[in-house]
């Protein structure tokens, strides 16, 4: 008896809603077991330990999406996962593996924090200097992304390696800036630049709560939806995902389309940074993407690369971030167990996909006979 | 007239005593395992849980980096009304100022800044003085003359924490020498560690930290050397070369702060305590020898009663440059805003 993982040939239309949600719902199950045995350890009585987790999980579940200021906190999460998303879909659909929306999301926000403090520090209008290190920032994210593109084109370099290992470069160059030379001089000795002036912040609203980068997020999505759908651009690239071969018979070069998705894609992950910097940021430091880039990742495979479910998408993980914060905060849940859980909800979303994708086949047959 | 007055003060306190208990939040900058910084503010919540009973309800979250991401969660807090919220990281003072201002109602405690608002003060403790202290034991113990100290940021805090050191060392063994390692971080074992061991491979034979974790101790131990700490009692880390530790002791002040807020006489001061005040002081263990036990102790009376200062003159820089003369020491702001070191350490502010 041999087993056997083989494609499925056909994969059910409702399968890519089933399978999702049935994650969800297994991650939230395996989630509820290691809370109520923490909170039994805490509280050393069943019930009450039950009534806890219950809690805990309404907190969770409706504090980012059901109240006003919860659902805030979350749209904020959600921007700079959208636009790296964003950013990566737009190499994803020629099968270009762009790993590297974590550096990209550096380099933009190192460019943003160039520019709004030392290249355009005698600007004073605030819409020309937002406009200004918008470009900057994409510019940035871009020139990092075409070093792979064009060792890939040129050279046919695998690019999920040179994209990954240049996040490594990228947030080393930004600790350099932020540890020497870029360090506030009236920060007393700590790392990070100096604020940004008030013209190179994005307007802000509620509070402080929300800035306008979301508007920018969402107009994005809208114009690589169309871009996707209805361009020459769109339906060549992804002829060159499913068919290299045949894109190359039908006139298509393969090296400018590679060499434009992959700098696309790292100019709005780019974007993004710039946004992140001006929105909320506003003084570049060490650590200033706790890992949205790699989070990314994951948006925007789950949303099957299409720009609307992206927002979507990210704006459920945004919510499961600010939703952790809450488990945290009035739960006294180690910060230990918050990693557990979101390493629980990624594990079932990406079994689920392979469950759906494939199947285990047993066949009765003796492996000699096979020979 | 006097009676109505009592009358309405008896009405003010039952009112305040049946009010809703006040809500205290506790920002911490890594695990509150980490046996250290974190491990001993924790120390001062569960005190006011003690002290306060009913009276209030406290809430902490561990390993909150510094920087943007911490607005979030100072925000969130607020926004669910808690009236009392604690930051204990330097790192969170923008934050802290972004969203004092945007919650006026409740009231903000920022451990270590210099920046406050109408609504958000500032707390520090006067470490140097336990530092000095312990700087006369390393002096005192060491053999090669090379004392090696892991150092987290080059602020003005973790300096003058390294210059009261250093004056404790030169005030018994004036040969010896400082070795400034910086790690960059709070809260990260392994570079700590790791650092700890380069400053055993240039022949230190002592070692202390101004880090939450214990690594440092536990490279000085696994390599046989000594080490002092800091924030707590490290023995159980180290219990072959643990020697002593400058301490925090925060229970009494945020006890201080929680009444202050409840009576309606906080105001947005900058405190800064000292041994004297209960808020730090040197932890000593039974590996130091009777005689230096004593005169660190005999010291710190001396600190307590303000007739020591651990910068009293004669006070040369590195470059040999005399900062303070016989009879001269630092102010306040100039503690404050210290960026040079002393003449016996080796490494540079960078």
């Amino acid at each position: 008896m041999r087993i056997k993982i083989e494609k499925r040939l056909t994969v059910p239309k409702y399968s890519s809603i089933l399978v999702p949600v049935l994650s969800v719902a297994l991650a939230l199950f395996l989630m509820g077991i290691i809370l109520l045995v923490f909170f039994y350890g805490r509280l050393g009585n069943l019930s009450l330990a039950f009534r806890e987790t219950f809690e805990a999980y309404k907190e969770m579940l409706t504090w980012p999406f059901a109240n006003k200021y919860g659902i805030f906190s979350t749209l904020m999460r959600m921007v700079p996962l959208a636009f790296v998303g964003l950013g990566l879909s737009f190499a994803y659909r020629m099968k270009i593996w762009n790993i590297g929306g974590e550096g990209q999301l550096y380099m933009g926000a190192l460019a943003a924090t160039w520019g709004a403090l030392y290249l355009f520090k005698d600007v004073t209008s605030p819409v020309l200097m937002i406009i200004l290190i918008s470009i900057l920032g994409a510019a940035a994210g871009g020139i990092w992304a075409l070093i792979p593109a064009l060792m890939k084109a040129f050279a046919k370099t695998d690019e999920i390696v040179v994209t990954l290992m240049l996040n490594y470069v990228a947030i080393f160059w930004v600790d350099y800036l932020v540890y020497g030379p870029w360090k506030d001089p009236k920060g007393y000795g700590f790392p990070g630049t100096a604020p940004f002036p008030d013209q190179a912040r994005l307007a802000t609203l509620f509070k402080g709560e929300f800035h306008v980068g979301f508007f920018i997020a969402v107009a994005l999505a809208i114009v690589l939806y169309y871009v996707y759908k209805r361009t020459r651009w769109g339906m060549n690239s992804k002829i060159v995902g499913d068919n290299a071969q045949a894109a190359r018979y039908s006139g298509i070069s393969i090296i400018k389309y590679t060499i434009i998705a992959l700098v696309v894609s790292g100019a709005i992950a780019g974007l993004g940074g710039a946004v992140q910097m001006m929105g909320i940021q506003h003084r570049l430091q060490h650590g200033f993407s706790p890992g949205y880039g790699y989070t990314a990742i994951i948006v925007a495979w789950l949303a099957k690369l299409n720009p609307i479910a992206i927002l979507l998408v990210a704006f459920l993980f945004g919510g499961l971030l600010v939703g952790n914060d809450q488990l945290q905060m009035f739960y006294k849940l180690p910060m230990a167990l918050i990693s557990v859980f979101q390493g629980l909800v990624l594990f079932s979303l990406l079994g689920g996909e392979a469950i759906a994708k494939y199947r285990l086949r047993v066949s009765r047959e003796e492996a000699v006979t096979n020979e | 007239m006097r009676k109505i007055f009592l009358f309405i003060s008896v009405l003010l306190i039952a009112a305040a005593l049946m009010a809703a208990p006040l809500k205290v939040a506790f920002i911490y900058v890594a695990p509150v395992g980490d046996g250290g910084w974190s491990t001993m503010h924790n120390e001062g919540r569960l005190h006011l849980e003690r002290v306060f009973g009913d009276q209030v309800v406290t809430d902490f979250i561990e390993s909150v980096p510094e920087g943007a991401e911490a607005e979030a969660v100072f925000r969130g807090y607020a926004q669910r009304g808690y009236d009392l919220i604690f930051g204990t990281s330097f790192g969170y003072m923008d934050s802290m100022v972004k969203v004092s201002q945007a919650f006026p109602d409740s009231t903000f405690m920022h451990c270590s800044g210099y920046m406050t608002t109408d609504n958000l003060g500032t707390y520090f403790g006067r470490m140097y003085e336990p530092r000095f202290l312990s700087g006369l034991i390393a002096g005192a113990m060491t053999k090669t003359n090379i004392i090696g100290y892991v150092a987290a940021y080059p602020i003005p805090e973790v300096i003058r924490g390294i210059n009261a050191f250093a004056m404790g060392v030169q005030y018994v063994n004036p040969e010896a020498k400082v070795h400034v390692v910086w790690s960059n971080t709070w809260f990260d074992p392994a570079r700590e560690k790791e650092a700890a061991e380069s400053l055993l491979d240039v022949g230190a034979d002592l070692i202390t930290q101004h880090q939450d974790s214990p690594a440092p101790q536990q490279a000085a131990e696994d390599r046989g050397a000594l080490s002092i700490g800091y924030n707590s009692d490290m023995s159980a880390f180290a219990p072959n070369a643990f020697l002593a530790a400058p301490v925090w002791n925060w229970g009494p002040f945020y006890e201080y702060v929680v009444r202050n807020v409840i009576e309606g006489t906080w105001t947005n001061e900058q405190y800064w305590g000292g041994i004297k005040d209960g808020v730090v002081d040197i932890f000593v263990s039974d590996l130091v020898p009777d005689g230096v036990a004593k005169l660190v102790m005999s010291m710190r009376e001396a600190i307590v009663q303000g007739l020591l200062h651990p910068f009293d003159g004669p006070v040369y820089d590195q470059t040999g440059a005399l900062r303070y003369a016989e009879g001269e020491k630092p102010t306040d702001a100039e503690l404050l805003s210290m960026d040079w070191f002393v003449d016996n350490v080796v490494g540079k502010i960078q």
